[in-house]
This record gives C-alpha cells, sequence and structure tokens, in this order.
C-alpha cells in the first residue's frame, strides 16, 4: 500500500502534487522551490498527469492565475519562495479574501536585502496576516504528508482558505530522506472530489468575483475571514481524524517531545525542532527535564493547544528564525507569550532569533539555550528577553 | 435596504447574483441633477447613447425623463444635448 522511497524535500512536495493532480498548476521557479515546479513539468511533460500547467511570466502573475483559476473552480496549487511570495503579495490577501482554496508549497528562505537564497521564515512570517492557513514542516515525511492534508483543509466547507506549507529551504528542501510514499489511490480516495458552490465559469447561474467593498460591506467580509480561522480550529482536527483513518498517521496542531514531565523547553518551527529532539535526549540523558513543543500550524494559531503544553513549565525558550525588527522579539515568541499572558500559572519565556540567512544552528548552540534556561529557572527571571543565536558580535 | 450583516452575505466577496447592481442607488452621490425643457426636446436620443449609467429613461423612441435613483449627475447629457434642452440644477 505504500513504499519508502529516497526524496529531497522538494520532490517530497512534487511526489504528493502528482497524486493530487490538481487541476491547474502556474508557478514560476525561484531558489529553492525550484525542483519542485522542475519535477512537477517533468511529471506534466510525461503525461503523469493532466494538470493544466501555467508557466508564467512572474509569481504576480502565478498567484494571479490561481486565483482565476481557483474561482473557476479548479483544484489549484502553486510554489513559491522568499522574493516570489514578496512579488505574489498583492495577490496572496486577495486568494485569501476571495476564499479560494489554493495550496502553496513554500520553500523558506531569506528575503533580500543583502540578496541570499538560504533558509528563513522571514517570507513566510511576514505574510502572517494574510489571511492564509500556514502549516511548518520539520522533515520531508511532513513536507508530503502535510500538502495532502492542506488540500482537504483547504477545502473544508467551514474554511475554505488558502493554505502555505512551509519548508525549511535547502535544509530540508534539498536534503534526501526515506519518505513513506502512499499509493495513488489512497491519496485519491482521501482528498476526493472538489466541487466550489459559486463557479465563475457556471453560466446558468452568474457571479461576481472581486467587486468593489466599500465603507459598508468590507468590515463584514473581513469579520468573516476572522471566524474562518476560528472554525478551522475545529474543522482541522476532522481532516487529521481522517487522514488517520486513511494511513494510520496521528497528525495535531502541535507535537510535543518529552514535554510532559519537563521544567524547561524549547519551542520551534520546521527542521529546527528535528535537531533540538537530538539535543532533549541528550539532556534528559543526563537526568534533565528538557523538552520540545514544536508548533505544527502558525496559522491557526492553536492557542488552547500551546497555553495547555507550556503553563506548567517553569522556562520557555521561544525560537524565531525571522526578525520582525519590532524590538519585542520574533513572530513565534511575540504570539506565544501574549498567549500566555492571562494564565495564573505560566512560564517565563525568553526569545533566541537564529538562523537568519541560513546561519547554521547545530546543538552546541541549542544546548546552550537550555544552560540560560536552567540559569533563568535558578535566579527566577529573565535578564534579557530577546536574544541573537549564531551571530557574531 | 437594510444592510445584512457577516452571517448574512456570501464569503469572499461573491455577488450571487447577476444583474444586482440595479439596486444600489447611486442617485444620492449627485451634487447636480439633470433638467430638461421638454418643449425644446427633438428627441434625438443623444442624451441615451452617451449616459453611462443608463440613466435616459425613454418610451416609444421618445426621451421621457431621468432615472435619478442611478444618474450620478455627470452632466454628459447636459454637455452632448445639441439644443441645448438639458440644464444642471444644483441638488
Amino acid at each position: 500500500m505504500s513504499k519508502v522511497i529516497a526524496l529531497m524535500g522538494d520532490q517530497a512536495a512534487a511526489e504528493a502534487m502528482r497524486q493530487i493532480e490538481p487541476d491547474v498548476l502556474a508557478a514560476y521557479p525561484i531558489t529553492p522551490q525550484t525542483e519542485i515546479v522542475m519535477t512537477f513539468a517533468q511529471f506534466v511533460a510525461d503525461g503523469l498527469v493532466q494538470t493544466e500547467m501555467i508557466p508564467v511570466e512572474s509569481e504576480h502573475s502565478a498567484m494571479s492565475a490561481c486565483v482565476g483559476a481557483a474561482a473557476s473552480g479548479a483544484r489549484t496549487m502553486t510554489a513559491t519562495s522568499a522574493n516570489g511570495l514578496a512579488l505574489m503579495w498583492e495577490i496572496v490577501y486577495i486568494a485569501a479574501s476571495t476564499r479560494l482554496p489554493i495550496v502553496m508549497p513554500v520553500v523558506n528562505r531569506a528575503l533580500s536585502a543583502p540578496i541570499n537564497i538560504h533558509c528563513d521564515h522571514s517570507d513566510s512570517m511576514g505574510a502572517r496576516d494574510s489571511g492564509w492557513l500556514q502549516i511548518y514542516c520539520e522533515n520531508n515525511q511532513e513536507v508530503y504528508e502535510n500538502i495532502i492534508m492542506a488540500v482537504k483543509i483547504a477545502e473544508h466547507k467551514d474554511i475554505l482558505l488558502p493554505v502555505m506549507v512551509c519548508q525549511d529551504g535547502f535544509i530540508t528542501s534539498h536534503a534526501v530522506e526515506g519518505v513513506k510514499v502512499y499509493n495513488d489511490k489512497q491519496v485519491k480516495d482521501f482528498i476526493g472530489e472538489y466541487k466550489i458552490r459559486h463557479s465563475l465559469l457556471d453560466v446558468d447561474n452568474p457571479v461576481t468575483y472581486g467587486p468593489l467593498d466599500l465603507q459598508d460591506y468590507y468590515f463584514e467580509h473581513k469579520r468573516q475571514q476572522s471566524e474562518a480561522i476560528k472554525n478551522s480550529l475545529k474543522a482541522i482536527p476532522e481532516v487529521f481524524a481522517e487522514f488517520k483513518k486513511h494511513f494510520g498517521v496521528e497528525y495535531d496542531f502541535i507535537e510535543t517531545y518529552r514535554l510532559d514531565d519537563a521544567d524547561v523547553a524549547m519551542v520551534a518551527l520546521s527542521s529546527t525542532a528535528g535537531t533540538t529532539k537530538v539535543v532533549v535526549n541528550e539532556l534528559r540523558a543526563q537526568g534533565k527535564k528538557a523538552g520540545l513543543l514544536k508548533p505544527r500550524f502558525f496559522r491557526p494559531f492553536p492557542k488552547e493547544k500551546i497555553v495547555q503544553a507550556l503553563s506548567g513549565l517553569k522556562a520557555v525558550a521561544i525560537l524565531d528564525r525571522s526578525e520582525s525588527f519590532s524590538n519585542q522579539g520574533g513572530p513565534l515568541f511575540t504570539e506565544i507569550r501574549s498567549a500566555l499572558f492571562d494564565e495564573s500559572k505560566k512560564p517565563l519565556t525568553v526569545n533566541y532569533i537564529y538562523g537568519l540567512g541560513g546561519r547554521d544552528i547545530n546543538t552546541e548552540q541549542i544546548k546552550s539555550v537550555f544552560v540560560d534556561l536552567e540559569k533563568i529557572v535558578k535566579e527566577k527571571r529573565v535578564i534579557e528577553s530577546i536574544n541573537y543565536l549564531g551571530v557574531r558580535g | 435596504m437594510k444592510e445584512k450583516g457577516w452571517e448574512e452575505i456570501p464569503i469572499g466577496g461573491v455577488i450571487d447574483k447577476a444583474g444586482s447592481a440595479a439596486e444600489y442607488k447611486t442617485g444620492d452621490w449627485r451634487t447636480f441633477k439633470p433638467v430638461r425643457d421638454e418643449e425644446k426636446c427633438t428627441h434625438c436620443l443623444l442624451c441615451w447613447i452617451y449616459c453611462p449609467d443608463s440613466s435616459i429613461l425613454v418610451k416609444d423612441r421618445k426621451m421621457v425623463g431621468f432615472d435619478y435613483d442611478h444618474c450620478k449627475g455627470d452632466g454628459i447629457c447636459a454637455a452632448v444635448c445639441p439644443v441645448k434642452c438639458i440644464k444642471m440644477e444644483r441638488e
């Protein structure tokens, strides 16, 4: 029913997309996403998929084509990275506001300038207020499975929002791992058919997409979007349950690792969570009660799950692979700290901004964060809330 | 028209029926309104051709008045009228 094959993260994304076989894929290649588009284009050329592939002239056009295709009722996908996402910006918001369930793998890469092609989360974190859902993947297996799940999440009748499936540029996108791939029929059975409620091409029931919406109704449409995000917290677990039924694999909004009896923990997205697990195991072998929380979803922000997982701890280090220039820490830190604020019992929190522009994050650096946490617990206070991990000073 | 709440309208800003723009009364945008001297009017219907808001009312090939619910008062009818029978008057 399934087989394990060696795939790079980008190829794992393309393999999921082959099995999903979207009606339309409009994309422009950009490092480190290129191999997704390249691999998928080969599938199209080889006749393995019936997808209408639109090789557009820019990412602004890619997302525009996706909006048009999705409004017609086509199951629609694209993929991008960094500056490509930045160029899409205007239409990224339009896709979400128009409630089009487009699925977009994002291979996280630093935004220019200076120009850099390596991993950080400044691209997708910048889009955190765009109304898209965001899933962050630790490894290639999660890339593959999250993209399949994203289709069903995006198209859920109580959600109808586009989804970004993020993975770390080069770190997973170009690293070969064994990926358990299900057979095509299993995937097709899971995702099922998609039928749009109001198709732009349904001439018997004509509708208008993207009309002018001024002081009288714009606010109501934004309120609907907030509700969709709130609904997604209830609807996504239905997709998790169905995924488990079809594939036997359990997913949740967050993953906790040796956290139940922990005193201190780290919060990290994507591949850094994997590196942290190694450190947690080493510390546990020394008798230290260390743990990890890996949020899989940043949008919707799984507040209750995160609060429940962290509130009993003594100190928590939250790692951000992007800088928000707010002087209040990175986006993960500010949102988690805010989520904990109203709790009577809560841990001390400290932020580490790390890995910008693909700067390596290694086990020694992560260990140093746990050493800091021990000190924070001992002194019962945080001396420096916002820290920069791995930058030369 | 009573404005609807967020739970009552289609999502995504979709307008789910055609021709609904007629329900949107743009007449209150007007500062100047067109007024016609019926005696002078030759019913050439140039105003009907030029009006961008379909606000010239015509019956049996004759100009019979203005749709003040939708006329925005742009004054195009007055400008194109060859016999100057339309005047723009302040509301």
